[in-house]
């Protein structure tokens, strides 16, 4: 088990440290000049020349990269172009409401789609199967920045429950904890929701309906334990495999609310690299994805830990 | 088998090719004509498709042509049948050319993915040892990223556009095409068959296009058919952000970008651009499901 976690965790370096090379490598895929977003096209050359010892870029990139990476460890992800204010305070922010928005999504999919998805394994070619069929296949198939519109048209404007944007009164995208604020976030994190409602009612119908066909159900069954222990049993066999659907989930939404943040004008990671990119924001550009993707890199490797404790196979394996 | 095989080793191990023949082929297209949820996912393609490719022919109106006076015309209204968008253009004339670039967009990626990540799968397989490392390492780099943020990320670096938006997908896909084929291409080239056709001489190329191709396709093909779904979402999802086809380009995703302002005055146009790609991206995907069904027969 203890050798495993040490295997994981060396086996996460090489990765997070990829990561950072793509995250400030891509933005030199970008035709043009970096500068262009900062300086006028008829600076003088002085200005110019002043201008790209400022942010670095008279060095060599591999030498970009290193100073970089250097200051990105110590928490430093340079100034914002567009704004002038330190790119890691602009994402930190950002990314709470983020994970706040994908967060409650993740759950609310999570919960459902379990109930949903071990229904329609219990009542394997039921109704209620068919049912929970169908809306796994809409949740996996529907464009979700569509039905954030849908339900802004239902629930906003036809039905004025609730705020069709942003995370607060006033627009403010600061998050507290009341009734003002959680209206907002219901339209949004409804949306968003659907996606993992319908993987994880997918992932469950199936492993509920292929689990009640083993053996060992059966052999429960004959020493007659009652229905509920039986489900413990099921419970804990799915568990390890739903973890990890889930978990990675989490990190795709956090990733994928870009398009959802955009629709419901939420005040998140996604709103900043729209900033970032038509504003060609470098420094605030590399920062989000960058903290974007050590996001789900941690994800994934707390996944990968907690899997053998639930499931104590795997870790011997 | 080639018949240099059999002349070479004329053992009865030899004729025991699990390569799938054509006869296989037949027997998916019967079950798939057999079912009904393939029947019907088929029909609406074929009418989204026939629609976007005849539109130049079918559509009542030009999809450029602006009438400051007819924006956001109803549903039905004369000469509008679904309506007129922000610009006064018509609604119908504009969601079937809009299909030309939304499924080609949605398709081409897969296809591309489809070509580039099976011969890299089948390259790191067959070869196997040190070049397979190196391979697999790189791609888990793209896995580490969410297939969105990574779409959103390249084509946002690479810059507004089409073909951007193209290459971003694409990149998107391969690293996930290339471990399907390139699991399959290591389990296969373990078998005795592959053995013995190497003994006989044959090349590796030769092995490759043989023996190891018809056993990869098959798995490689059901994953791709449900990339297209994804890909339709997320290819849309780009122009929805203002990375992808430019205006006045008539593209589902975009229209819906550029009409969510519309929202407040005639909400159903606004919804309709979304409701195709929705209807699009739900048949691709049972589509995708019939057809997994329909090739597992063989195991």
């Amino acid at each position: 088990m203890f050798a495993y976690l040490i295997k994981r965790l060396i086996y996460a370096i090489p990765i997070a440290l990829s990561v950072t090379v793509v995250s400030f490598v891509l933005v030199y895929l970008a035709p043009g000049d970096p500068l262009n977003a900062i300086a006028p096209a008829d600076a003088p050359e002085e200005v110019i020349v002043a201008l790209k010892s400022a942010y670095g870029l008279d060095k060599p990139v591999p030498v970009q990269y290193g100073l970089w990476l250097m200051r990105a460890v110590q928490g430093d992800l340079g100034t914002s172009i567009a704004s002038g204010r330190a790119v890691t305070a602009e994402v930190l922010s950002a990314v709470s409401n983020t994970l706040l928005l994908a967060g409650m999504a993740a759950l609310g999919g999570v919960l459902v789609g379990c109930v949903l998805g071990a229904l329609a394994g219990y009542r394997h070619g039921t109704w209620i199967d068919r049912v929970a069929t169908v809306i796994s296949v809409i949740g996996v198939s529907i464009p979700h920045y569509w039905l954030g519109l849908v339900l802004t048209i239902l629930f906003s404007i036809w039905l004025p429950w609730f705020p069709a944007m942003g995370a607060g009164p006033g627009g403010s995208s600061e998050w507290l904890w009341d009734a003002e604020h959680l209206r907002h976030l219901v339209l949004p994190a409804l949306t968003l929701s659907v996606i993992p409602m319908g993987i994880i009612t997918r992932t469950v119908r199936a492993l509920v309906a292929d689990m009640l066909e083993q053996e060992f159900v059966t052999a429960l069954r004959a020493r007659g334990l009652s229905g509920i222990a039986i489900f413990r049993h099921i419970a804990k066999n799915t568990a390890p495999t739903v973890l990890a659907v889930a978990g990675l989930q989490i990190g795709y939404l956090m990733g994928g609310s870009i398009l959802v943040e955009t629709v419901f004008a939420w005040p998140g990671t996604g709103f900043l690299l729209n900033t970032a990119i038509f504003q060609r924001d470098i420094p605030l550009l590399q920062g989000t994805i960058l903290v974007l993707c050590m996001f789900f890199v941690v994800l994934n490797l707390l996944v990968d830990i907690l899997q053998p404790l639930i499931d104590p196979r795997m870790g011997r394996s | 088998m080639s018949t240099t095989l059999e002349l070479s080793l004329p053992t009865p191990a030899a004729s025991a090719t699990p390569a799938p023949s054509r006869s296989y082929w037949r027997v998916v297209g019967r079950q798939l004509r057999r079912d009904p949820m393939a029947l019907a996912a088929g029909l609406v393609l074929l009418l989204i498709v026939g629609a976007a490719v005849l539109a130049p022919w079918l559509a009542p109106a030009d999809p450029y042509k602006a009438s400051m006076l007819k924006r956001l015309l109803p549903i039905g209204s004369p000469g509008f049948l679904l309506g007129s968008d922000e610009l006064g253009r018509d609604m119908l004339s504009r969601l079937m050319h809009g299909g030309r670039l939304s499924l080609l967009m949605g398709v081409v990626p897969v296809l591309a993915a489809f070509g580039i990540g099976t011969a890299i799968g089948l390259l790191a397989g067959y070869v196997g040892g040190r070049l397979n490392m190196v391979i697999m390492r790189v791609l888990d780099v793209f896995y580490a990223f969410p297939s969105v943020l990574l779409a959103v990320a390249i084509s946002g670096a690479l810059g507004p556009g089409m073909s951007n938006s193209l290459i971003a997908l694409t990149l998107v896909f391969v690293p996930q095409v290339v471990r399907v084929a390139e699991s399959v291409t290591t389990q296969v080239r373990q078998l005795d068959y592959i053995e013995a056709a190497r003994m006989s001489g044959a090349s590796a190329f030769s092995i490759i296009r043989v023996h190891v191709l018809g056993n990869v396709l098959g798995p490689v093909f059901v994953y791709a058919t449900g990339l297209l779904s994804v890909s339709m979402i997320l290819a849309s999802g780009l122009s929805f952000l203002g990375l992808g086809v430019k205006p006045p380009e008539p593209e589902w995703g975009l229209m819906l970008n550029t009409l969510r302002s519309a929202i407040y005055v005639n909400p159903w146009i606004a919804a309709l651009p979304g409701a195709l790609i929705f209807i699009t991206s739900i048949a691709f995907n049972l589509l995708a499901d019939s057809v997994r069904s329909a090739m597992d027969i063989r195991r």
